[in-house]
C-alpha cells in the first residue's frame, strides 16, 4: 500500500511541476513577446514534469525488485539469524514466513524461529522502505529542478517532450509483437518440457487419453494420445456446428441483403448480431441445462444407443447458433463486394432474384464465404465454456453425435483446474494442446485472410 | 442491307428460333416453376432469420423464465421464545463488546431448531434455512430487548421448500409448502441478499456482489491498461509508423491477436504473470492483466478505423498553420476519432466482461466467499460464478446461475447501449 502511496506523491510532484513551470513559461512570454519562445508554456509544463516523474518512477520499479534482497541480506546479518537451519529449503520457508508476518499478509506464525525473525525484518522493510521514499523524492525533486531551471524563452522543450511521445506511442505499439512473442515463447517452452517426458508422436497420433493414469503413476505411454481430442474438436466445431452455423448464416445474409425491406434489415441484423455478444457460458450453461437434456430424452425415444446427457450434438448446435452471425456477415461483406454490374446482367437477362443469387452472387463470392467459413471454425473450435458445460470429458472416438465426445479446450480446463496436484506432465500437456490449438487457428486464419483477400483483388 | 446480303442465314436463324410463345401452356408452367422457386427460395432466406432470432428469445425466455425466481425468496415467520430457550446471552456483554463474537457462543442454531420444531413439528428444523442464523443474529443485534420475549422473526426457508413455493418443488415440500400457506406463515419477499451477499454453499442466502465487484476491479485493471496502450498503438500505426518490415510485424501480430482462441491468453498470464512473476493466484490484477492483452488488439482495431475515418483535410490544415504533427494528432485527430474509438472501447469491454475460459486458467475458480478488499485479494468474476453454480447440485442454484446470468445480460445491454447511443450521436459523416 505504501507503494501507492509513494507512486501518488511523486505524480502530485509532477503536477506541481508542470503548474509551476506553466506559470514561469508564461511569464517569460509576456516578457520577451510571443515570436521570440521556442515553445508554448504547456510544453514547458510537460517537460518540468516528465523529468520530474520519469527518473523517480524507474527508480521505484528498480527499488522494488532490489529491496526483497537488501532486506534478506541485513536480516542474514542479524545474529537471531546464525540459529538458522543450513539447508536452504527450510531456511527458505522460515524467511519467507517471518516476511509475510512483518509485511502484515500473515496473522501468526506456524514455526517458532521465524517469530524471532519478525522484528529484524520489519526493522529491514522500514528501513529500505524509508531509503527508497527519500530517493524517489530526491529524485523527483533533483529532476524536476534541473528541467525547471532550464526554461528559457529559447528551450527547445517542444522537440524533446515530442520526442518523448513519438517514444511512448512506439512503445504502445511494441506491445502487441511482445504479446505475440510471450504466447509463442510460452507455449513452445511449456511444451518442449512436456515432449521431454512424452514422445511427440504418440501425442499427436495416440489414440488413447487417460492423463489420469499417467498421474496416477501408470507410466506417460498411452495415456497422452490426442487423437479423440482432435477428431472431437473437429466434430463438434467443424463439423456439427458448421451444418447448423452455414446456412442458416448464408440464407439468413442473403435475405437480409437482397430480400428484407430496409425496416426488416434496420431492425433484424443488430437482433442477429445480439447472438454474437452473449457471453458463452451464457449459451454453455443453456446447452447444458435445456439442449442437451432435451436432446437425450429424443434420442431415448427414439432408440439411438450410447445417448449421453452431455453429448456432442448438443455443444455443437448451441456452438453453431452462436457463429451465425460470424457467417452472416462474412457473407455480407462478400456479396456486398460483388459487382452491381454482374447482378445487373443477370437480372437483365430475365433471370430471378433467386436465379441470380444462386447462380451468379454465390458462385462470385463463393471465396470470401469460403473465408468466412474458415475463420467461423477457427472460432469454433478455440471456443471454450460451450463444450466444457456440455460436451462431456470422456474421450470416446465416436461418429455418434449423441454420445459424449470431449476437446481440445475442454482437456486444456480440465488439466489446468481439476482437483489433482499439479503434477507436471499432466500440466504441461495443457500446454502442448494449447500449441497444437494455436498453430491451427493461425494457419486456418493465415489460409482464410489469404483466399479473401485474393478475391476481393479480382474485383478490383 | 447486310440481311438482303446473307439471306440464307437470316432464313436459317428464322427457321431454329420461332419467336417465344409465352401464352403457351409449357411456357406459362415453366414461369410458375420458377417463381415457386423464387417464393421458397425467399421464404427459405425469412425462415433462417426467424430460426436465429427465435433461438435468441428462446435462449432469453428460458433464462428469464428461471431467473426471476432467483429474485424472490421464501421467508418463514418463526416464532422464538427467548426466555424458555437455552441460551444464555448477557445483554451487558452485547452492548459492550462484539455483537458476532458474543452470539457466537451463544449456540443460536440450536434454539432455532428447537424453535422450529416446537412451531411446525418434528421436521420443522428441516423447513428453514440453515442460514435461518444471520437473521435471527441481525433481530437481536439491531434490537437487544428481544432476547427477554417471545418475537416473530421473518428467515429464509431451506432450499427445498424455497423450490417448492415456486411450484417446482418434490411433493414431500409441496405438502409443508401447503401446510405453512394454511398457517399463514410463509411469506415472499425481493431477494436482497442476492445483489449483496458473496458465494455461499447454501443457495437460499448466496449473492453476486462479491462476483461483481471482482467483475469491477477486473474491469478497471484491464480499461486502465488497454486503454492507453491501444489508442497509442492505433495512432502510431495509422500516424506516424514508417512502412517497413517492423511495422509489418506489428500489424501482423495485432491482427493475429485478435483472432487467437481467448483461452490461450489464459496460457499465456498463467505461465508468464504466475509462473514467472509470481503474482497471486486468482487475483483481479492479473485477471486484468490478462484480459487487457486480449481487449487491446480489439480497441487498435476500432482506434485505427476511427483514425482513418478523420478525413485527411484537417491534418493539412493544422499543418499548413505550423502545428507540428504531434500536435495535430493530439488537438485535432484524436478528439475527432475518440468518439469511434470510445465505441470499439466498450464493445471489447462488454467482451472482457463475459469472459471466462482464460479466468479459469490463472485460477479464478476458487470458492471466494467474501467480497475481495483489493485487487490483489482472492476474487472471481460474474461469469466465472455462474460457471461455478452451474456445476452445483442444488435444485436452488439453478434459479441463482439463472438469476446471475440475467445480471450479467443486463450489464452487457447497458454497456452495449451507450456504444450504439455514442455511435449515433457523436458519428460525423465527413
Amino acid at each position: 500500500m505504501t507503494g501507492a502511496i509513494i507512486v501518488l506523491i511523486v505524480i502530485v510532484l509532477g503536477v506541481i511541476g508542470w503548474i509551476m513551470a506553466r506559470a514561469r513559461a508564461t511569464r517569460l512570454q509576456a516578457e520577451v513577446g510571443r515570436l521570440a519562445t521556442n515553445s508554448r508554456p504547456n510544453q514547458h509544463g510537460w517537460y518540468v514534469a516528465l523529468w520530474t516523474v520519469l527518473p523517480a518512477l524507474v527508480f521505484l520499479a528498480v527499488w522494488a525488485n532490489v529491496m526483497p534482497g537488501l532486506v534478506t541480506g541485513t536480516v542474514m546479518g542479524n545474529p537471531a539469524a546464525q540459529a538458522l537451519p543450513a539447508d536452504d529449503f527450510s531456511r527458505g520457508a522460515i524467511l519467507a514466513e517471518a516476511r509475510a508476518i512483518a509485511s502484515g499478509a500473515q496473522a501468526g506464525a506456524f514455526n517458532p524461529q521465524s517469530e524471532t525473525l519478525v522484528e529484524p525484518f520489519r526493522d529491514a522493510i522500514n528501513r529500505y522502505s524509508a531509503i527508497g521514499t527519500v530517493l524517489a523524492a530526491i529524485l523527483a525533486f533533483a529532476g524536476g529542478a534541473y528541467a525547471f531551471s532550464r526554461v528559457k524563452p529559447a528551450f527547445t522543450a517542444r522537440t524533446r517532450v515530442e520526442r518523448m511521445v513519438m517514444w511512448a506511442l512506439l512503445l504502445a505499439s511494441l506491445i502487441a509483437i511482445i504479446t505475440t512473442a510471450g504466447i509463442v515463447a510460452s507455449l513452445i517452452f511449456e511444451s518442449w518440457r512436456f515432449f521431454a517426458m512424452v514422445n511427440p508422436l504418440d501425442f499427436l497420433f495416440g489414440l488413447k487419453w487417460s492423463p489420469q493414469s499417467a498421474a496416477l503413476g501408470y507410466g506417460n505411454e498411452d495415456a497422452f494420445g490426442a487423437v479423440p481430442l482432435f477428431w472431437g474438436t473437429i466434430f463438434i466445431g467443424a463439423i456439427i456446428a458448421m451444418i447448423v452455423a452455414i446456412p442458416l448464416g448464408l440464407m439468413s445474409a442473403v435475405y437480409l441483403t437482397q430480400y428484407a425491406s430496409p425496416n426488416v434489415r434496420r431492425w433484424m441484423k443488430p437482433i442477429l448480431e445480439v447472438l454474437a455478444g452473449v457471453p458463452t457460458v451464457v449459451y454453455g450453461y443453456f446447452a447444458a441445462l435445456t439442449v442437451a437434456p432435451a436432446l437425450r430424452n429424443f434420442a431415448a425415444s427414439v432408440g439411438i444407443p450410447g445417448a449421453s446427457s452431455e453429448s456432442a450434438l448438443a455443444a455443437g448446435l448451441v456452438m453453431g447458433v452462436m457463429i451465425i452471425p460470424f457467417v452472416s456477415s462474412m457473407a455480407d461483406d462478400s456479396i456486398a463486394a460483388v459487382p452491381q454490374s454482374m447482378r445487373d446482367g443477370s437480372l437483365a437477362m430475365g433471370a430471378t432474384t433467386s436465379e441470380t443469387i444462386r447462380r451468379v452472387l454465390i458462385p462470385a463470392a463463393l471465396p470470401g464465404v469460403v473465408g468466412g467459413v474458415l475463420l467461423a471454425v477457427s472460432r469454433a473450435i478455440g471456443e471454450t465454456m460451450i463444450v466444457v458445460m456440455a460436451a462431456g470429458l470422456a474421450a470416446n472416438l465416436t461418429l455418434n453425435p449423441f454420445a459424449s465426445v470431449t476437446t481440445v479446450t475442454t482437456q486444456m480446463v480440465q488439466l489446468l483446474t481439476g482437483d489433482q496436484e499439479f503434477d507436471s506432465a499432466k500440466t504441461l500437456a495443457a500446454f502442448a494442446l494449447g500449441l497444437v490449438l494455436f498453430v491451427v487457428t493461425l494457419l486456418l486464419n493465415i489460409v482464410a485472410l489469404r483466399v479473401v483477400k485474393k478475391y476481393r483483388e479480382a474485383y478490383e | 442491307m447486310s440481311s438482303q446480303a446473307l439471306p440464307g442465314l437470316e432464313a436459317h436463324a428464322m427457321a431454329s428460333r420461332a419467336p417465344t410463345d409465352w401464352t403457351s401452356d409449357a411456357m406459362r408452367h415453366r414461369i410458375a416453376r420458377r417463381y415457386a422457386a423464387e417464393r421458397r427460395f425467399k421464404f427459405m432466406g425469412l425462415l433462417a432469420i426467424l430460426i436465429s432470432a427465435g433461438f435468441l428469445a428462446f435462449l432469453l425466455v428460458t433464462m428469464a423464465a428461471n431467473g426471476l425466481r432467483g429474485f424472490t425468496r421464501t421467508e418463514i415467520a418463526l416464532p422464538i421464545d427467548f426466555q424458555r430457550a437455552a441460551i444464555f446471552i448477557d445483554p451487558q456483554a452485547l452492548k459492550m463488546g462484539n455483537p458476532d463474537q458474543v452470539l457466537a457462543g451463544a449456540n443460536l442454531p440450536a434454539a432455532i431448531d428447537k424453535a422450529a420444531q416446537d412451531a411446525f413439528g418434528p421436521e420443522g428444523a428441516r423447513l428453514i434455512s440453515a442460514s435461518a442464523v444471520r437473521s435471527v443474529r441481525n433481530a437481536i443485534v439491531a434490537d437487544p430487548t428481544i432476547l427477554t420475549r417471545k418475537v416473530t422473526i421473518e428467515v429464509p426457508a431451506s432450499e427445498g421448500i424455497d423450490v417448492a413455493a415456486k411450484g417446482k418443488g418434490s411433493e414431500a415440500d409441496e405438502a409443508n409448502v401447503a401446510r405453512l400457506r394454511q398457517a399463514g406463515v410463509l411469506s415472499s419477499g425481493f431477494n436482497l441478499p442476492f445483489l449483496t451477499a458473496s458465494d455461499g454453499t447454501d443457495p437460499t442466502v448466496v449473492g453476486i456482489w462479491g462476483a461483481l465487484k471482482g467483475s469491477l476491479l477486473t474491469m478497471g485493471i484491464t480499461l486502465l491498461l488497454s486503454f492507453p496502450i491501444g489508442v497509442f498503438a492505433a495512432l502510431y500505426l495509422e500516424e506516424y509508423a514508417p512502412r517497413n518490415r517492423w511495422t509489418d510485424l506489428i500489424e501482423v501480430s495485432i491482427n493475429n491477436l485478435a483472432a487467437v482462441p481467448s483461452i490461450i491468453f489464459g496460457l499465456l498470464g498463467l505461465a508468464i504473470f504466475l509462473n514467472m512473476m509470481n503474482l497471486p493466484r486468482s487475483a483481479p490484477l492479473v485477471g486484468g492483466l490478462t484480459l487487457a492483452l486480449m481487449t487491446m488488439p480489439v480497441i487498435v482495431i476500432a482506434g485505427r478505423n476511427a483514425i482513418k475515418a478523420v478525413p485527411p483535410s484537417i491534418r493539412d490544415a493544422a499543418l499548413g498553420i505550423g502545428a507540428s504533427p504531434v500536435q495535430v494528432v493530439f488537438h485535432h485527430v484524436l478528439p475527432l476519432a475518440l468518439p469511434g474509438i470510445l465505441t470499439g472501447t466498450i464493445i471489447g469491454m462488454a467482451r472482457a466482461l463475459g469472459e471466462t475460459a482464460p479466468l479459469l486458467m490463472i485460477g479464478m475458480r476458487a470458492f471466494v466467499a467474501s467480497p475481495p478488499g483489493g485487487i490483489t485479494d482472492p476474487a472471481t468474476v460474474l461469469p466465472v460464478q455462474i460457471f461455478l453454480w452451474s456445476d452445483e447440485v442444488g435444485r436452488g442454484f439453478v434459479e441463482k446461475t439463472s438469476a446471475a446470468i440475467i445480471i450479467l445480460l443486463l450489464f452487457l445491454l447497458t454497456m452495449n447501449s451507450i456504444a450504439i447511443y455514442l455511435r449515433n450521436k457523436f458519428e460525423k459523416k465527413w
